[in-house]
């Protein structure tokens, strides 16, 4: 099964999410985030090499030199960007391709190097097995979670019909 | 919440882009620029021509243009190609057709979701209709034993029957009403429900059009009845609970009249003044908001057909057993 990077960062903020995701079942972001996102990006990277892809599993933001580099909006989901970024390192090595990480947080100046080292890598490979449970198993309920409130799957998520009428 | 918009051309006239813009031409020469950032759907009523820039320029977009025929009854709908698309969904949206108990279940919530906002509708009118929506409600209790698609039908109909009887209680005006004519529409009353009700289907179709199901695979109607028949079913709930009431304001309030049909060969259908009226209407009735009790917040009754879509692939997908809307105030 091959894990895609965007689904090791659900699997961090939310299961529900991760296995919906993975049927197929995806809302878009509002548009002004994904905007956001973009002109960060441009921003960013300048004229650094941009979006390196693994097989389609991992679409990195840029590489630069010794590092491969990700760029995000906030660091509300910090421990889900950095298992993230820890993946992508993880799929390189598999490569064969060594290298580091380092995570932005440009609008809160903040940056943190990434190393994928032992304790990291079984980290990955324990995060890859819960993924691989998470999706084998039903549809995980919804219980709603602070994340709730900024994400695109909430009105999926909460739709139903409330109250006891008949 | 969405932000889309939906653009009526009743006039003949061209349809043309120039450079990123969109342009109505009329007949006179006219031409205005039409908005396609912000609409989500186009209707053409009139005799437009265009070719497949204009295609081109709706995929881009993300808007559908649905075509009506001289009468102002749906043709079909140029439908972009759909990036939301769910294998897994498609697969267990076949699941509840092709077990029947699963189907069944899904049929008879339509239905009882339907029939409620029919009653809802009679209650609203007052005492005199107290008979009918007994009969209903006797009528209704037999969907529990129903283990058939046409026997789900059958009290589908039943019930309908006796809401159209109540009509005549319902509709204030000249208008003489014997009973439901669909093919064609014999009076205005039948020539209004008809068209609304296929304005009714469009929507349906444009917002199932934003999520991952298959709107061709339904339950209460066969899939194979036409190219959008989950349409069909969904919009059962919505007739009665958006298009009625809208047909009874507008003609109660005598904003809707004889003069605003036209009878060729039997058949009566809205003129475009006629059209007009209604559409204007539908689509602020469309945009109107009510606080959602489970979202809490206010939603458009056109987002509530989505939340509509949403619940059905919860459904599908063993998350949480739909249970149909039913407007409770
Ligand atoms: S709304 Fe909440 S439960 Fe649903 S997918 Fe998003 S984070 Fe998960």
């Amino acid at each position: 099964m091959s894990i895609r990077g965007i689904e090791m960062h659900y699997y961090a903020v939310c299961k529900r999410k991760l296995w919906l995701f993975n049927r197929g079942i995806g809302f878009e972001q509002q548009h002004d985030r994904v905007e956001e996102g973009k002109v960060l990006h441009e921003h960013a990277y300048g004229r650094l090499d941009k979006e390196i892809n693994i097989d389609d599993m991992a679409v990195m933001d840029a590489v630069d030199g010794e590092y491969v580099r990700e760029v995000k909006i906030s660091s509300k989901m910090e421990h889900a960007d950095r298992l993230q970024l820890l993946y992508y390192l993880y799929l390189l090595k598999e490569r064969g391709v060594e290298k580091k990480g380092l995570l932005s947080y440009p609008k809160e100046k903040k940056t943190t190097e990434i190393v994928l080292g032992l304790d990291e890598n079984m980290e990955v490979l324990k995060a890859l097995d819960g993924v691989q449970k998470i999706l084998e198993g039903n549809l995980p309920r919804y219980r709603k979670l602070k994340v709730c409130a900024k994400c695109a799957y909430r009105d999926f998520c909460e739709s139903g019909e409330g109250g006891d009428d008949v | 919440m969405s932000s889309g918009r939906d653009v009526f051309i009743f006039s003949a006239g061209k349809l043309h882009r120039k450079h990123n813009t969109l342009y109505f031409t009329d007949e006179e020469g006219k031409s205005r620029p039409l908005p396609v950032e912000q609409t989500e759907n186009l209707h053409l009523f009139g005799n437009v021509d265009f070719n497949t820039s204009l295609l081109h320029i709706l995929t881009q977009h993300d808007v559908r243009l649905h075509v009506y025929n001289h009468y102002g009854y749906y043709d079909g709908t140029y439908y972009p190609r759909n990036s939301r698309v769910s294998g897994y969904t498609v697969v267990r949206q076949s699941e509840h057709y092709l077990d029947l108990s699963k189907r069944l279940v899904l049929a008879k919530a339509f239905v009882q979701g339907g029939v409620h906002h029919m009653i809802r509708n009679l209650r609203k009118a007052g005492e005199d209709t107290k008979a009918h929506i007994d009969t209903i409600n006797a009528r209704v209790v037999l969907l529990d034993n129903a283990n058939s698609i046409p026997a789900v039908m059958g009290v589908e109909g039943q019930c309908r029957q006796v809401y159209y009887d109540a009509f005549t209680l319902l509709v204030k005006s000249n208008f003489t009403w014997v009973s439901r004519s669909r093919r064609p529409p014999q009076d205005p009353l039948n020539a209004l429900i008809s068209f609304g009700n296929g304005m009714m289907y469009t929507t349906v179709i444009s917002e199932l059009y934003k999520t991952m199901l298959d709107p061709a695979i339904s339950y209460l109607h066969e899939p194979s009845s036409k190219r959008f028949s989950l349409s069909l079913d969904i919009a059962e709930i919505f007739k009665p609970l958006v298009i009625d009431p809208l047909i009874f304001s507008l003609v109660n309030n005598r904003r809707i009249q004889s003069k605003h049909f036209e009878d060729t060969d039997g058949m009566v259908y809205l003129n475009e003044e006629g059209r007009k009226i209604f559409l204007a209407a539908f689509d602020e009735k469309m945009k109107s908001t009510f606080k959602h009790r489970k979202l809490n917040r206010n939603v458009t009754y056109r987002y509530l057909i989505r939340l509509e879509a949403y619940k059905l692939i919860k459904h599908v997908i063993g998350d949480e057993t739909y249970k149909p809307f039913k407007a409770w105030w």
